[in-house]
């Protein structure tokens, strides 16, 4: 198997998803010719026509709002958003189009679109290239959404989101888009949503996380197993809908939970989960559930940002405490 | 060469249509279509279906057997004129005041009074199950018809989407990328603001500097024409134009169906806090339905018998409706999951099993 990075898994899914389906369409900001922000569309153009791949004018509301028309014709738009922080315009779209079209219709018009974005700080962007509010996106009813950690996850999350027959936004982890390497067959199978994936099995305690954050958490990890402390970690993969089953019982297996993410402590993914273990995981809880995430603060420009991302240090350090509670 | 002696580089114009003068006479010699008597007088049927429709769905919310209600009334010319010149396989995307085209296109008067009465099976409607539902915020629609046209354009199909809206809805930027993609791929789309002279208080002045909105397609690349929205026949020839030029590959167009609201935004509205009763006495000479009753009278193609006929027929049917729709069965709570997903994820299926009462979530 060819080994490549997350991006080029990316460019790979969406390859095969076009090959096996006429009605899968491409469309974003500079797509085309030149390939995208990330190169994550690179050579589509050229192989699949410039009806199929789809430069649009600059306009990320139009990108979203035209997924929702092409949809509901049995098209399989796939937009892109160049970066997280321009989705926001997409976002009266997603909650009042795209999530609900099937709901409001009773089945009648259906949504199978994907949003994709980067996502994430750490490549030393400019402003409002770094955001990370998948939570946001996550408190959407109807909608899914995906973050992959790994290009074999990307290669099989984002085919398992075009397939899918309601609106997916998938968020790529812009930090390991090329740092992140791994061996990817294109065999044209998908991964499923919804689920978790287990990384790292381990009995003391367990640290969830997802997408680029995944990295530090698995150094963490390795860290703590060089003290003796063996650590579960999981890649939470989907966040809306996402796998309560796979949270809850690794927690009643190691009695103590770390979160990890990157984005804004306040309302951040990491409580609708501590949340979750409170209300049904409460009595296999041995320390109180602790979240490592970003400040409550915008997002700081290239020379304070690692300084808001959890770092390794700050992982093992939670995690410690859980294991020493009581 | 113009001022400074700089040369023009485009120039643009924008053309006013109208036939029907307010008091039914003819300005100028009617489209071909106008000759059919059939056809005028189904005009004037459904322009008449819905404000007996209207009346009574207003009737209904004053007495809580229905929710907010926006009422067309005064402006029944517009969407019966697009609605009229669409084929089955169009795509109509309407805005929530363009009762009139839906009902033209087949949608059952129970199902429209389902949606206003609070249940989302009136938007699971008869006739073309591709059109959708009504767009509730204002323009956002825009960019779904770019996107439904677009697939037509793909598929090579010869089918047109029309989407509808509001004056208000131009002053988006939904409608503005919407128009702008459309000019760019020449797309069978036609935009039709529907120019009421009011979006809720906010008076046209205050909407937009134009001098029209039509004008606003010039800036996206096709033809914008201004139409008299109170003229079933302009309403009708402008669209069949629109809709063929669009069908035939020749791109969108924009029509602006200058029109007035003689009654409230919507039932949740009192219209006489920004404008007076004047304003709207002096609007009501210039309404559509009368207007077409002059001429058809004036032809000898309606008589006085098919309007008590009509009257009846209008009655009973809007009764019936009604009746339908207030003994449809209420819905089961947790069937507010059934279509959250194409497959209801196992996490919600619990919270669903909760609303129903099968143990807890």
């Amino acid at each position: 198997m060819p080994e490549m990075t997350l991006v080029e898994a990316v460019n790979l899914a969406l390859a095969r998803a076009m090959e096996d389906d006429p009605d899968v369409v491409v469309l974003g900001e500079d797509v085309g010719i030149n390939g995208g922000v990330f190169r994550a569309t690179v050579g589509l153009q050229a192989r699949f026509g410039s009806e199929r791949v789809l430069d649009t004018p600059l306009a990320e509301l139009l990108i979203s709002g035209l997924c929702v028309g092409m949809a509901a014709q049995g098209l399989k738009p796939v937009g892109e958003i160049q970066f997280m922080g321009f989705l926001y315009p997409c976002i009266d779209q997603l909650v009042n189009h795209a999530s609900r079209i099937r709901n409001r219709t009773r089945g009648r018009i259906t949504c199978p679109m994907v949003l994709r974005t980067p996502h994430g700080a750490g490549i030393r962007a400019p402003e409002h290239h770094s955001e990370s509010t998948e939570a946001m996106l996550a408190h959407i009813p109807g909608l899914r959404v995906v973050i992959p950690s790994s290009p074999e996850r990307a290669y099989g999350l984002l085919l398992a989101a075009i397939r899918d027959p309601d609106p997916v936004v998938f968020l790529e982890p812009t930090r390991i888009y090329r740092a992140a390497k791994g061996e990817v067959e294109d065999n044209g199978e998908a991964l499923p949503l919804d689920v978790a994936f287990v990384l790292r099995q381990g009995r003391d305690v367990t640290l969830i996380s997802w997408g680029a954050m995944l990295k530090e958490t698995m150094a963490a990890a390795d860290a703590l197993a060089a003290e003796g402390v063996a650590a579960e970690v999981i890649d939470l993969a989907t966040l809306k809908p996402y796998d309560e089953a796979t949270v809850l019982g690794s927690v009643a297996k190691t009695g103590r939970c770390v979160i990890v993410h990157e984005a804004t402590r306040t309302g951040g993914f990491g409580a609708e989960i501590a949340a979750l273990i409170a209300e049904r995981g409460l009595t296999s809880l041995l320390a109180p559930v602790a979240r490592v995430t970003g400040y409550d603060t915008v997002i700081p420009m290239a020379r304070l940002e690692q300084h808001m991302m959890p770092s390794v240090d700050r992982i093992v350090t939670a995690a410690r405490r859980a294991c020493q509670f009581s | 060469m113009a001022d400074g002696g700089l040369p023009v580089v485009a120039r643009f114009d924008v053309r006013h249509r109208n036939y029907l003068a307010p008091d039914g006479s003819i300005n100028r010699p009617l489209p071909a279509f106008a000759s059919d008597a059939d056809l005028l007088t189904a005009l004037y049927r459904a322009m008449m279906l819905l404000r007996n429709f209207d009346r009574k769905a207003v009737a209904l919310q004053r007495t809580g057997r229905l929710g907010t209600y926006a009422v067309s009334l005064g402006q029944e010319a517009v969407s019966v004129g697009i609605a009229s010149a669409m084929r089955a396989e169009d795509v109509l995307l309407p805005s929530y005041r363009d009762n009139g085209a839906l009902i033209w296109r087949g949608v059952k008067l129970e199902e429209i009074l389902l949606f206003w009465g609070g249940d989302e099976r009136g938007n699971h409607f008869s006739g073309p199950i591709e059109d959708f539902p009504f767009c509730v915020p204002v323009g956002s629609q825009a960019p779904h018809s770019a996107g439904v046209a677009y697939a037509f354009k793909l598929r090579k199909q010869p089918r047109v989407a029309v989407c509808m809206f509001g004056d208000g809805a131009t002053s988006k930027g939904d409608v503005y990328e919407a128009m702008n993609f459309a000019g760019v791929h020449k797309l069978p789309v036609v935009f039709v603001a529907t120019n009421n002279q009011w979006a809720i208080s906010v008076p046209l002045r205050l909407q937009t500097g134009c001098e029209t909105l039509a004008q606003k397609a010039i800036a996206a690349g096709f033809i914008g024409e201004q139409v008299d929205g109170s003229d079933v026949v302009a309403m009708r020839a402008a669209a069949e134009d629109a809709i063929s030029a669009a069908r035939d590959g020749r791109g969108p167009r924009f029509i602006e169906a200058v029109t007035y609201r003689l009654g409230d935004h919507t039932t949740s509205d009192d219209a006489l806090r920004y404008r007076s009763a004047e304003e709207v006495q002096a609007r009501w000479k210039e309404e559509p339905i009368a207007r077409l009753r002059s001429y058809l009278v004036g032809q000898k193609m309606w008589s006085k018998a098919e309007e008590e006929q009509l009257a009846a027929e209008c009655h009973e049917r809007v009764e019936a409706a009604v009746e339908r729709y207030l003994a449809t069965e209420p819905r089961r709570p947790e069937s507010m999951f059934d279509h959250l997903y194409a497959d209801l994820p196992g996490v919600y299926a619990a919270q669903r099993r909760e609303l129903a009462g099968e143990g807890d979530a």
